[in-house]
């Protein structure tokens, strides 16, 4: 098998199991587990097939390239030290799949679990084989991600909602910390490989950004490794099923920390800094931890804490910068990886099999579980370091290396082998408060359930584990000799220094220490038993000193105290002033550009001025002063001064050589005052102010003319510079050169839009698209306001009329309403159609394109519904905007794709001409088909939201209609605008008074 | 003629300004027009301002800027007025959904508390 199919199957699998694991059927828990479980196996075998290369010294590597302009790849590396964390996730989640086979209850959706298990093993596996740091970075993130969903699988309860919030808020923290700590590192060493990072060592501890980097990265790994002082939200992450803890907690999430650590050693380590931070983080979770669990209730908080100190040792062991320090570091992962997953699965049984991990009322269950109690017992042994046990071989190595450690300052020297000896003995003494505690004593009384053996399936991974600690303290170095050496000698390299694996190194002082601990350790036990009985909450001394509670405190403050200040402070909920400000930061950023670079007199000479263009302006200028003044009171008013101010502009575009803008322009026009004249109908009628004083109100409306005069002066003072310059060329050059001869149309525009900047426009036609949906969205669940409900004063009129008279039925006025024009609109349609479809066909070479066709198709029915009216249209008409949006869209993305066929980018286009009878020669490059597509979008877009926005009076009058009158039959909706807009019903209740 | 687009670019940013501030929905719906206007023209204007350029080439010919009309700010500009119109369609139904749901159209949401 291939190096890189090695790899990323390793990588991969895992992530493609989550995908097919979460879609199965929420009961399928056999499937689930033996998807999980074979992932597992194959994970596993993979790791295996690496060994040979691995073990020869090699590095298996794979890269692809991700963004190589920034000399990124995506790297997945494996070497001794990854290959032996790799065995260590698959390994130990293989077990973990056959225990949560059978501790999962058929009643828990367990297809999820399998999910969020084997997605957290992929990207576990991405943490230890990333070759990249970014990568590495990335996938960090997700274990915390990960660990949060399965931490807070049962999210029902709200233990497992806080403690899966606490975890995710710390080690993701810690993650972003970790994420700016290895961008510091790889400036540094120039380069984020791994490879690269790990042989500039030196390099990187001269550098005067070493602090900065070393701390972030340190708080990535000691909040991930729960280290004090953010040790705290590990005990809160048991309300997570057990198989989670017994994973995350013994092999993977929290060796993630370590495992970064020992990672880096060789290019952080060595320093007073590395030893000063790593070493008394260490050194306190170690005491903390051990001191803490002996006064655990709950089976799983104990070895919560013992986790906590374990790790506490293996980062001391870290910080002790000693090359055999950091051997016995990897050591104890893996010791304390197979002795705490066994206990974790053992206090898993207890609670499946008796209902309580409470210490207090569990005793006696030797009687009942004999085996459980025998392999509990191997393992807790071998967390207590007692001789011949796994444990006692690498707490042996760290007494060692507390009475050999070098430091700066002499004091700690001679404190740090009696800390060691200390926490060991509290080992001994939470160890035994397990064993004694839960097994042994009278018999249980008052349990949920009575206890019973756990079936032979389930303790089969607690099995494999404890025979695992028996065999490695018996025969260290016939075991995992080879493995710890392969993986110390990745990590350090040449480095690595001379080291004996035995059980017996003869009786020296570690040995003494290890005795004197052991027995410090039972008597301590022993001491502490009146208090125990007493049934205290919570270690003696420290117990007010709880991290959970100062955690809420600065959350609480953070997101709730200082953003409420903060808003009160800086923020508004009120759209004006944040306008205003938006406007008043504009005007002062151009102003500074022009302060700064200046706006003298251009190079262009202005040319004269045409009196027809003057005349022109005075009457735009006219329209947008006029539609600024009424826009409050006379809204129709304002849309015709508008629609003046939008043929100015239009006429503008033809001035100066625009023809396909004018014709957009004016297009755009119609169809933007018909949306706005069809809004007009649900506002509501405006009242002259009554309220606020007139001061206050004169006093705002001339800072508001301010501001606006300072805008519009600025705005004018900056187009007369812009114009009387003379205007870049290059990309202008560019395009006309090329228009015809690559893009084969010789209208320019409509050649950049739908050739040279395709990808834009299908972009643009997306976002029309998304608007029209998202109004067709709100529109359905519109709501009018209880004034405008009313059929409009004119319609009741009319209506009024029909019913006193015996002859007419109610509606006959409004349906003849503009009988004369609608009549002319049917004649037209035919004839507007054809026009848009010229468009649509010339716009290749002549003013016209995808865009204006669209638009002028829209007008065309939209001319219907205007004077025909909603339903007398709908009854000939089937208009299916989102079928023209669909085929619009598919056939513009399509024509993109077709590219593809031909071995050429996305949207590169072919053109020729094609001579059609009749019709003559028209141009069909593919571009035309591409603009097809967008003359479809934009029919289908533009009719969506204006026949949403029609039918709303039909939906309105059909509300409205029992109030008008209870006795006729459903009010005839007559043509749209039947109404004039702006009569609301006089003397509505809610009529809204106007103030600025 | 230079000069006349610069004040009328002018007169369209102050009046879309004004409005703009305005407490009333319909009034900043207007007054974004305005301003859009004003941009597109401003953008447009930015190719210099020709009077009878050949806005399309002549076929089988590559052009030049002696001759033709500069298209890039036009093909900016085409964009811009597609979108602003998308913006105002779904800006009015904001407007009338929100009009609709809270029974004001003050910008707000709310008329101002007196």
């Amino acid at each position: 098998m291939s190096d890189a199919l090695l790899l990323l199957a390793a990588t991969g699998l895992p992530f493609i199991g989550a995908i097919v694991a979460g879609m199965l059927p929420t009961h399928a828990r056999n499937t689930a587990a033996w998807l999980a479980g074979a992932i597992a196996i194959i994970g596993l075998g993979l790791v295996w097939a690496a060994y040979p290369t691995v073990a020869a010294g090699g590095v298996i590597r794979h890269s692809m390239a991700w963004m190589p302009s920034l000399g990124l790849d995506l790297t997945l590396r494996m070497d001794g030290f990854a290959w032996l964390f790799a065995g260590l996730v698959f390994g130990v989640g293989a077990l973990v799949v056959l225990y949560a086979r059978y501790y999962m209850s058929a009643d828990d959706p367990v297809p999820r679990f399998f999910a969020f298990l084997l997605a957290f093993m992929g990207s576990m596996t991405g943490v230890v084989l990333s070759g990249n740091l970014i990568q590495l970075a990335f996938f960090w993130e997700l274990t915390s991600l990960f660990s949060f969903l399965l931490i807070g699988y049962w999210h029902h309860t709200a233990a497992a909602r806080d403690g899966a919030r606490m975890a995710l808020t710390i080690t993701a923290t810690g993650g972003l910390c970790l994420f700016a700590g290895v961008l510091l590192l790889g400036h540094i060493a120039g380069s984020y490989n791994l490879d690269v990072v790990l042989a500039s060592g030196d390099k990187i501890r001269e550098h005067a950004l070493y602090l900065p980097a070393l701390v972030l990265i340190l708080m990535g790994a000691l909040t991930k490794s729960a280290q004090f002082p953010f040790h705290f939200w590990l005990p809160h992450a048991m309300a997570a099923p057990t198989p989670v803890s017994a994973y995350l907690h013994s092999a993977t999430l929290v060796k993630a920390g370590v495992f970064l650590m020992a990672r880096l050693w060789p290019v952080l380590a060595g320093t007073e800094a590395w030893f000063w931070i790593v070493g008394s983080a260490g050194l306190a979770t170690l005491l903390v931890g051990a001191y803490v669990a002996i006064f655990q209730n709950d089976l799983k908080g104990l070895l919560a804490y013992s986790t906590i100190s374990h790790l506490g040792l293996i980062t001391l062991l870290l910080g002790l910068n000693s090359e055999l320090a950091m051997v016995a570091a990897i050591f104890h992962i893996l010791n304390h990886a197979a002795f705490k997953a066994s206990l974790f699965m053992a206090a898993g049984i207890i609670d499946h099999e008796t209902g309580t991990r409470d210490l207090r009322r569990l005793s006696g269950l030797n009687r009942f579980m004999p085996f459980t109690t025998r392999l509990a017992m191997v393992a807790a042994a071998a967390m207590a370091g007692v001789p011949l046990m796994n444990g006692f071989i690498s707490k042996e190595m760290f007494f060692a290396e507390t009475l050999t450690a070098q430091a700066s300052l002499p004091l700690l020297l001679h404190i740090l082998p009696f800390a060691a000896m200390v926490a060991s003995a509290f080992a001994v003494a939470y160890s035994l408060r397990f064993i004694h505690g839960a097994f042994f004593g009278p018999d249980p009384v008052d349990l949920p359930h009575l206890p019973h053996e756990p079936p032979a399936w389930m303790r089969l991974p607690v099995e494999i584990l404890a025979l695992a600690c028996i065999i490695i303290g018996l025969l260290p170095a016939a075991t995992v000799g080879p493995y710890l050496n392969m993986a110390a000698h990745a990590a350090l390299g040449a480095a690595t220094p001379e080291y004996s694996l035995a059980v017996w190194h003869g009786f020296n002082t570690p040995l003494v220490m290890s005795l004197l601990a052991l027995a410090a350790g039972v008597t301590l036990y022993f001491l502490l038993q009146p208090l125990f009985r007493r049934n205290i909450e919570g270690p003696p001394f420290i117990s007010r000193l709880e991290g959970r509670r100062m955690f809420e405190r600065s959350m609480v403050f953070l997101s709730w105290r200082l953003a409420r200040t903060l808003e009160g402070l800086l923020g508004t909920r009120r759209l004006q002033p944040q306008l205003r400000l938006v406007v008043c930061v504009a005007i002062l950023a151009a102003g500074w550009a022009v302060y700064r670079r200046g706006l003298g007199p251009g190079n262009l000479v202005p040319q004269g001025i045409d009196p027809v263009l003057a005349l022109i302006w005075v009457i735009g200028a006219a329209c947008a002063l006029g539609a600024a003044w009424q826009a409050k009171f006379h809204r129709l008013a304002a849309l015709i001064l508008l629609g003046g101010t939008g043929l100015v502009t239009c006429v503008t575009f033809v001035w100066f050589s625009a023809p396909d803008l004018a014709l957009t322009q004016l297009l755009v026009e119609i169809v933007t005052t018909i949306l706005l004249l069809l809004g007009l109908r649900w506002l509501p009628k405006r009242l002259p102010s009554t309220g606020t004083s007139e001061v206050m109100r004169t006093g705002r409306r001339l800072r508001d003319l301010a501001i606006a005069i300072t805008a519009g002066l600025g705005m004018a003072g900056l187009a007369f510079g812009v114009m009387t310059r003379f205007p870049p060329e290059i990309l202008a050059q560019h395009f006309l050169e090329r228009a015809y001869t690559e893009g084969g149309g010789t209208n320019v525009v409509n050649v950049i839009l739908v050739d040279f900047r395709g990808f834009d426009t299908l972009g643009e036609i997306a976002v029309l698209g998304v608007v029209a949906l998202t109004a067709y969205a709100l529109l359905r669940r519109f709501r009018p306001a209880p004034d405008s409900v009313d059929v409009p004063e004119q319609q009741r009129d009319q209506s009024a009329y029909d019913i006193a008279r015996p002859e007419r039925r109610e509606g006959d006025t409004v349906a003849d309403w503009l009988l004369i024009p609608s009549v002319i609109a049917r004649l037209l349609f035919p004839v507007v159609g054809m026009v848009a479809l010229f468009l649509l066909l010339r716009g290749h070479d002549l003013p016209g394109g995808g865009f204006a066709a669209g638009l002028m198709g829209s007008i065309a029915m939209i001319l219907q519904y205007m004077l025909g009216g909603t339903q007398w249209v709908e009854a000939r008409l089937r208009v299916l905007p989102l079928r023209w949006m669909g085929l619009g869209l598919l056939l513009a993305a399509g024509t993109g794709l077709g590219a593809l066929l031909f071995g050429r980018p996305f949207l590169t286009t072919y053109f020729a001409y094609a001579d059609l009878p009749l019709i003559g020669e028209i141009p069909t490059a593919s571009a035309l088909l591409f603009d097809i597509g967008v003359f479809a979008l934009v029919i289908g877009a533009t009719m969506l939201t204006l026949i949403a926005l029609a039918r709303q009076s039909v939906r309105g009058h059909r509300a409205a209609a029992p109030r008008v009158s209870a006795t006729s039959a459903p009010a005839v909706p007559g043509p749209i605008l039947g109404g004039a807009p702006t009569t609301a019903p006089t003397g509505a209740p809610t009529a809204a008074t106007g103030d600025d | 003629m230079e000069l006349i687009l610069a004040l009328g670019i002018g007169v369209l940013t102050g009046s879309g300004v004004w409005l703009l501030l305005r407490p009333r929905t319909f009034q900043v719906i207007i007054g974004l027009s305005l301003l859009s206007y004003a941009v597109n023209l401003f953008i447009f204007s930015t190719g210099g301002l020709r009077t009878g350029a050949a806005p399309v080439l002549e076929r089988g010919m590559a052009g030049s800027l002696a001759s033709h009309a500069d298209p890039v700010p036009q093909a900016l500009v085409l964009t811009a007025i597609v979108i602003s119109f998308a913006t105002t369609a779904l800006f009015l139904v904001l407007l009338l959904a929100a009009r609709g749901l809270t029974g004001t159209d003050h910008v707000d949401g709310k008329e101002k508390s007196r």
